[in-house]
């Protein structure tokens, strides 16, 4: 690989992590938005953030991302291509990304609530300063979960023409033919990547932990988690009759 | 200003559903690859050789935290240099079912570890041998519990197939791609792609959640 | 109105005169077809101090919660210190209170738990001053100032900066006990305080409670089953079996002769 070639995946690299970085900002609001009003107490609120869940997890990130960028227009609006992608992630991620709101603020002892109605908050106090802060340490190992799979999704603008590391790596690969060397060299970068972003969501788990008294868990060697956690409550639920 | 056309919907569906035939078969096939090379990866990582252990774990987690795509794109443009030439829907199906795999071994592996221990006492107290121990005792109630966590990867593999339309293979939004290039109207293709992911994705998820319950109680 | 310096009294309080603070009125709650309350009237007097006693499922802890508005009632109407609790006159009519009338209503009732239910992610001293501050509207000086007398009080000076985690369940419900005082409220609920506390740990909380209840004249409603503290600090005793009060006295009348076969049974079952 000659110098030009780097350049061009360090180029990649810095627009793969600027569409993780933007799509990750939109999925999040997204996510507490919509995860909180699952919890509304009104049935209407919970029902309609209940239908935007069940349509962008419905369907597929990618079909998404071609109605933005090839369809819409249609209708007047043309996205460029980097805010399709970023908000066909957002809006998909954001739909994960309230399940786990939605589980971790379910996952907080009732009794916390009764507590903070006993002392007079209104709802919003309650969620804001009682429930919230319990529930967002929950939340980091799922997110970082999720934040991998944003990573990995960013791949799918490239077929937008977006420069990003995976458009990059076409171009690379028509210009050398060398098909192993240049896609084994990205997939490491995204390798490193999804490294980085792990350790760094571990820290800020250890610090949201620490800052309501509690100890973090251990974890492995890529210390990524995947949501074995639910998956290991299914199961022992499932486990049940036997 | 564009506005809907349903004859223009009812011309391209059968294109359409042709190409969700193939979605089907993709997902499948995937679903099929995953499940058995999960069990494969699940079983090395508990075997006691590290020499095992180690690179399985390690061939797993880079799997895993790289992308589909690209990892197609490395199977169908290095595969023939190295002198394996399959079809697209081939490399598809493999690249789908490695990828998923490593999702499925975690699933298999949280499986195993909810068989309460007094199954291995019982099964050591009565002599069986180690193989007999798995194959009779162990991975049946294994099987049972990750049958739900099983059934949400398969829909999420459902959902990644139109990536598959990136190395060719003729999937819903490959041929939504290919009418919206000839007729420059990609609004109805797009669209009805989008909704019949909707329409098949949720009742099955729905159908899972009835089949979860079904099993914790 | 009586002129007070007891340190859980600021604010005007209409309540100390002996007037009636707490009624219900035909109240009935159903969880299903269980029917927990059966047309339950009973009234407290401000500054009394009421225990209710009875066998495990007689409705004492469902009375605590339809007046901390954690429960509603399926029928009949609460009211407290003249106020409806979840209701409000509407036009002449009776509705059901909205969020905010029932906030304003409840900022009168204290309560603490079984389970003590401190916020994890609050050290001590937020845990007392939160709501003194956001609620009340006090500033943080006042709220602290506020928050250190009654962990005085508590004997908890020297755990203001640890984490509820860090301290034993006696500490804890004392905390849980200085936060509920903060807000200054008129009337105490007390659910099963001690149940959740291991033996060695009981006196220092009942402690607290009995010098609180003997210095200050806030009113009490306490769920117990501590029957001498119960005799202790019981201006009346309410017996309840079934849903509904079968007898109720002075702690002497109730411990010591009670009129009802069923008061005896239990009395002698857990005494």
């Amino acid at each position: 690989m000659t110098g030009p070639l780097w350049q061009l995946f360090f180029e990649g690299v810095w627009i793969t992590i600027q569409l993780m970085v933007y799509s990750a900002l939109l999925a999040g609001t997204i996510a507490f938005g919509i995860g909180m009003a699952r919890t509304s107490r009104h049935k209407s609120v919970r029902f309609l953030a209940g239908v935007y869940v069940e349509i962008f997890r419905g369907t597929s990130a990618l079909v998404l991302m071609f109605w933005l960028f090839f369809a819409l227009p249609l209708l007047g609006w043309q996205l460029a291509g980097i805010w399709a992608g970023t908000l066909a992630l957002g809006l998909s991620y954001g739909a994960y990304g309230s399940e786990v709101v939605r589980g971790a603020i379910q996952s907080v002892a009732p009794a916390q609530r009764e507590a903070a109605i006993a002392l007079s908050f209104s709802p919003w106090q309650r969620m804001r300063k009682v429930i919230l802060p319990q529930a967002v340490p929950e939340m980091m190992p799922p997110f970082n979960n999720l934040l991998i799979e944003l990573l990995k999704g960013t791949a799918l603008a490239s077929l937008l023409s977006i420069g990003e590391l995976t458009f990059q790596a076409k171009l690379a690969r028509l210009s050398t033919g060398e098909s192993a060397q240049v896609y084994g060299i990205i997939l490491v970068m995204y390798f490193v990547i999804a490294f980085l972003v792990t350790r760094v969501m571990r820290l800020l788990e250890r610090r949201a932990k620490a800052s309501i008294g509690q100890k973090p868990e251990k974890a492995g060697w890529f210390s990524r988690k995947l949501p074995v956690e639910e998956l290991e409550t299914q199961i022992a639920a499932a486990g049940g009759n036997r | 200003m564009n506005t809907w056309s349903w004859d223009y919907v009812g011309e391209i569906m059968p294109q359409l559903l042709e190409g969700l035939w193939i979605t089907v078969q993709a997902t499948i096939l995937g679903s099929l690859v995953a499940f058995a090379l999960g069990l494969v990866w699940a079983l090395a990582l508990r075997s006691p050789v590290r020499w095992l252990t180690w690179p399985v774990s390690a061939v797993v987690e880079f799997i895993r935290n790289t992308p589909l795509l690209v990892q197609l794109f490395f199977l169908f443009f290095v595969l023939p240099s190295w002198g394996v030439t399959f079809g697209p829907l081939t490399t598809g199906v493999i690249g789908l079912g490695l990828h998923y795999s490593t999702y499925t071994a975690e699933v298999y592996r949280a499986g195993i570890d909810a068989v309460p221990a007094g199954q291995w006492e019982a099964a050591t107290a009565l002599s069986l041998p180690r193989r007999r121990t798995w194959t009779a005792v162990i991975l049946p109630q294994a099987f049972r519990r990750v049958v739900p966590a099983l059934g949400n990867y398969v829909i999420a593999m459902f959902k990644d197939t139109p990536m598959l339309s990136a190395i060719t293979v003729g999937d819903m939004l490959f041929q939504a791609n290919s009418i919206g290039a000839t007729t420059f109207d990609y609004m109805e293709p797009i669209t009805m792609v989008g909704i019949l992911f909707i329409v098949i994705s949720y009742p099955t998820s729905l159908l899972l959640r009835a089949l979860e319950r079904r099993l914790v109680r | 109105m009586s002129a007070d310096s007891t340190p859980s009294k600021e604010t005007a309080n209409p309540a100390v005169d002996g007037s009636e603070l707490i009624r219900f009125d035909h109240v009935t709650k159903r969880f299903g077809t269980n029917t927990v309350l059966d047309s339950l009237d009973f009234t407290v007097s401000s500054g009394k101090h009421v225990t209710l006693i009875g066998p495990s499922g007689s409705g004492k802890t469902t009375i605590l919660r339809l007046l901390m508005t954690l429960l509603k009632p399926d029928e009949g109407t609460i009211k407290v210190g003249g106020q409806y609790l979840t209701h409000e006159e509407k036009g002449g009519k009776l509705v059901p209170a909205g969020e905010k009338h029932t906030r304003e209503v409840r900022k009168n009732i204290g309560m603490v738990f079984q389970q003590f239910n401190l916020f994890p992610n609050m050290k001590v001293l937020r845990n007392i001053t939160e709501a003194p501050v956001h609620v009340l509207g006090l500033s943080k000086d006042e709220a602290e100032e506020r928050a250190r007398g009654l962990l005085d009080l508590v004997g908890l000076t020297e755990h203001i900066d640890k984490y509820p985690t860090q301290l034993s369940g006696g500490q804890q419900q004392r905390v849980a006990i200085a936060r509920a005082l903060a807000m200054r409220p008129q009337v105490l609920l007390l659910d099963e305080v001690t149940s959740a506390l291991d033996p060695e740990l009981v006196a220092g909380v009942l402690d607290v409670l009995r010098d609180i209840a003997h210095t200050t004249d806030i009113t009490m409603l306490c769920v117990t089953h501590e029957m001498n503290f119960a005799r202790d600090i019981s201006d009346d005793v309410l017996m309840f079996d079934a849903g509904r009060v079968i007898e109720s006295g002075s702690p002497e009348k109730i411990f010591t002769e009670p009129e009802h076969e069923r008061t005896r049974e239990f009395l002698s079952a857990v005494l």
